[in-house]
């Protein structure tokens, strides 16, 4: 299946790109998130982020499917 | 209402939406400035990013639980992203209620919420040309 990535901050660095469109078999969020870890060297531990689905939050447990847009949320820091 | 900007925050034209309500008794305003040190560390600039769409969603959340929690009356609150310097504003939150207790607490709820939710970024950049940190 194929899932959009969008990466912000730290990831966006160290991914070296905004987003990404990747053909994964990764059942889960955290699944893709260990995938894109080996591609691209994320030293952020999965314990520190939070995600996002479509545009709303979910847990890391969350399933994946054919064209989900998945965000990977760092530790915020605003204000 | 909530909105991101990548231009200079205008407080008075902020201010300016939240007139207007005869209910209103009072207006807290909050304004976070950048400052020029972190952790004993000489900060120079910072940049900000946002998760856009993630961002206003969460945000209108938090305005609509200060609204329910406080019985506040208008909430405004502007956030800056991009490359900003020292002394710069970063975040601008107006809140009217009908007397100051509620737009005391409703100010403080949002800029604390805000801060421990939008999904929103800093890179400090420091005087001694150290690379750049993420915070959080």
């Amino acid at each position: 299946m194929k899932i959009i990535i969008h990466y912000f901050a730290m990831l966006r660095e160290q991914a070296r790109r905004d987003e990404e469109t990747r053909e994964t078999n990764a059942a889960t969020v955290a699944e893709l998130y260990a995938e894109l870890t080996q591609a691209h060297g994320f030293t952020m531990p999965t314990g520190n982020l939070r995600a996002a689905v479509n545009d709303a939050f979910v847990t890391m447990d969350t399933p994946l499917k054919d064209g989900d847009e998945v965000t990977f949320i760092p530790p915020v820091a605003g204000g | 209402m909530f909105e991101l900007s990548d231009k200079p925050l205008d407080p008075a034209a902020l201010r300016a939406t939240l007139l207007h309500q005869p209910a209103a008794g009072a207006l807290v305003v909050f304004e976070g400035w950048v400052r020029n040190e972190n952790a004993g560390q000489t900060v120079t600039s910072l940049l900000y990013e946002a998760a856009p769409e993630l961002c206003r969603a969460e945000a209108e959340k938090i305005l609509a639980e200060a609204r329910e929690k406080f019985g506040v009356l208008g909430v405004r609150c502007a956030h800056r992203v991009g490359k900003l310097a020292i002394g710069d504003m970063a975040v601008w939150v107006g809140v009217t209620a009908g007397h100051r207790d509620a737009a005391f607490a409703g100010c403080r709820y949002v800029i604390d919420e805000l801060k421990k939710r939008l999904p929103i970024w800093k890179k400090e950049f420091y005087a001694d040309n150290r690379a750049g940190q993420w915070l959080g």
